[in-house]
């Protein structure tokens, strides 16, 4: 078993990590595109979404079985699944691995949640170090402003009412997210976090993110040629007098 | 009284809340088919009947991971690591909701396998040692930990007469070897040589398992006996 830092693979991984409300998960799924149509081989994982672990987790949930401590775990077993299975074989194969959410998400709630900040990063040592963490930085407010206009309902873990914070899920919700950002900005340092400015227009933050990952593409292979590229070459194909595709059927 | 004193980092923060443990944890320890489960079975009513209220646990029988673990393992896409944290979710989960709230209401706790089990199993799936170790690390020093030694010669017609080589207990996620015969006898030594080393540095009670179940039942009482409140 290979622990963090110390995996080497041909591929990349890039993630992104923020609050809810960030405006993350635009921006990979913008990226995704992007790589796509670039020709290469992309692959994306989203946090807690084992198949092999979900239904524990949300039997969890819904029971209020949970303690600070087996939320982690738990959480750990589903991101270990996804690494075993969803983010190291296509490392491995030279594919590009992106994230929404990754270790990171779980040391800021599981310290928000006061678990050992020490054990739960021995805990996540399992995992593959990105090539780049994104880190979208966002004012408490406009995130919280993005979450919970027209959000009626609140969930008990999510607003951190497992804590004892408020009575009131959304004055819950406000100081949980809070503790989750004190954390965040506590480990742009201790990883390294690339820190996103997430109150940019949309187009210019991607336009940012590109810029960042464009170098880290040198020697990754496509599968197939960029989108532009297979359009110019579908279109000298169609120029041509005899089309070397239209084969003559029943011979 | 249990002592708060733990193996690692104590992330249930137990000292920070100045716990105060009465009741008394003790460990029943051995691999498979080592004939834990007799002991524990002679061991409970021994000790109901000389006043002691006692709680018993063991592995995968947690309220929360319990039933998603057995599925889990019913499948065929459970690596190796994803089988460890789902075995230490369980584990905590039972540790936190039976063994600590027993150990605070003062009674004695048997519990069938603890941490060492669980770390010889993640070992010989190959995993990192201080990774392991320090998810563990959260346990508490049980009073007692009665290790049941035995040799891979001794175990194989025991297992033999309890019905057969079962997969898990083969170590088949990993298929050691040409059938279950073989990948059983690797496996099983692999397993034993973790928990032989884990001996020393764990403070086991080392018990001879291939002597016959009264007498292994006469030695244990004989030494739980002074751990017990009032003994």
């Amino acid at each position: 078993m290979e622990t963090y830092g110390l995996h080497r693979y041909p591929g990349r991984l890039f993630i992104v990590e923020g609050v809810d409300g960030s405006g993350k998960s635009t921006q990979i799924a913008l990226l995704r595109q992007w790589l796509i149509s670039e020709g290469y081989a992309v692959f994306f994982s989203e946090w807690n979404s084992s198949a092999l672990v979900k239904k524990t987790t949300s039997r969890g949930k819904k029971k209020q079985l949970l303690t600070p401590t087996t939320f982690s775990l738990i959480h750990a077993t589903d991101f270990a699944d996804r690494t075993e299975h969803d983010i190291i074989p296509p490392l491995k194969a030279g594919a590009i691995v992106l994230a929404d959410r990754y270790i990171y998400t779980a040391f800021a709630r599981d310290v928000a949640r006061k678990v050992d900040r020490q054990w739960v990063r021995e805990l996540y040592q399992l995992a593959v170090k990105p090539t780049v963490a994104f880190y979208y930085r966002v004012p408490l407010e406009v995130s919280l402003s993005r979450i919970l206009t027209g959000r009626t309902e609140l969930k008990y873990y999510e607003s951190g009412m497992d804590l004892g914070l408020s009575n009131d899920p959304q004055e819950s919700f406000k100081m949980f997210q809070e503790r989750i950002v004190n954390e965040y900005e506590a480990m742009v340092d201790e990883f390294g976090l690339t820190v996103m400015d997430a109150t940019l227009p949309i187009p210019e933050q991607q336009r940012r993110m590109r810029k960042i990952i464009r170098p880290y593409l040198q020697g990754v292979r496509r599968i197939r040629s960029s989108a532009q590229e297979s359009a110019w070459a579908g279109l000298a194909r169609e120029m041509r007098p005899s089309h070397p595709d239209i084969h003559v059927r029943g011979k | 009284m249990t002592r708060l004193a733990f193996y690692g980092i104590d992330a249930i923060h137990l000292e920070e809340r100045d716990e105060l443990l009465p009741g008394r944890l003790i460990v029943i320890e051995g691999t498979d088919g080592v004939g834990r489960s007799t002991q524990l079975r002679l061991l409970r009513p021994w000790l109901e009947s000389s006043g002691y209220a006692v709680v018993d646990t063991e592995m995968t029988r947690s309220k929360l991971v319990g039933a998603g673990l057995k599925q889990a393992k019913e499948g065929h896409t459970l690596g190796p690591i994803t089988l460890n944290l789902f075995y230490a979710t369980d584990f905590v989960d039972r540790f936190e909701s039976q063994i600590l709230p027993a150990l605070r209401a003062g009674f004695i706790v048997l519990t069938d396998r603890y941490i060492y089990s669980l770390m010889a199993r993640a070992l010989v799936r190959g995993a990192d040692p201080h990774w392991i170790r320090s998810i563990y690390g959260l346990a508490l020093k049980p009073d007692a930990i009665f290790y049941l030694h035995i040799g891979v010669e001794d175990l194989i017609p025991r297992v033999l007469q309890r019905g057969g080589f079962d997969h898990w207990e083969s170590g088949m996620d990993m298929r050691l070897g040409a059938d279950l015969f073989e990948s059983f006898v690797n496996y099983q030594t692999s397993l034993l040589a973790q928990f032989d080393a884990m001996i020393e540095e764990y403070g086991f009670e080392v018990i001879d398992a291939s002597q016959p179940v009264a007498s292994i039942a006469e030695q244990l009482k004989e030494r739980v006996l002074p751990l017990l409140p009032q003994g």
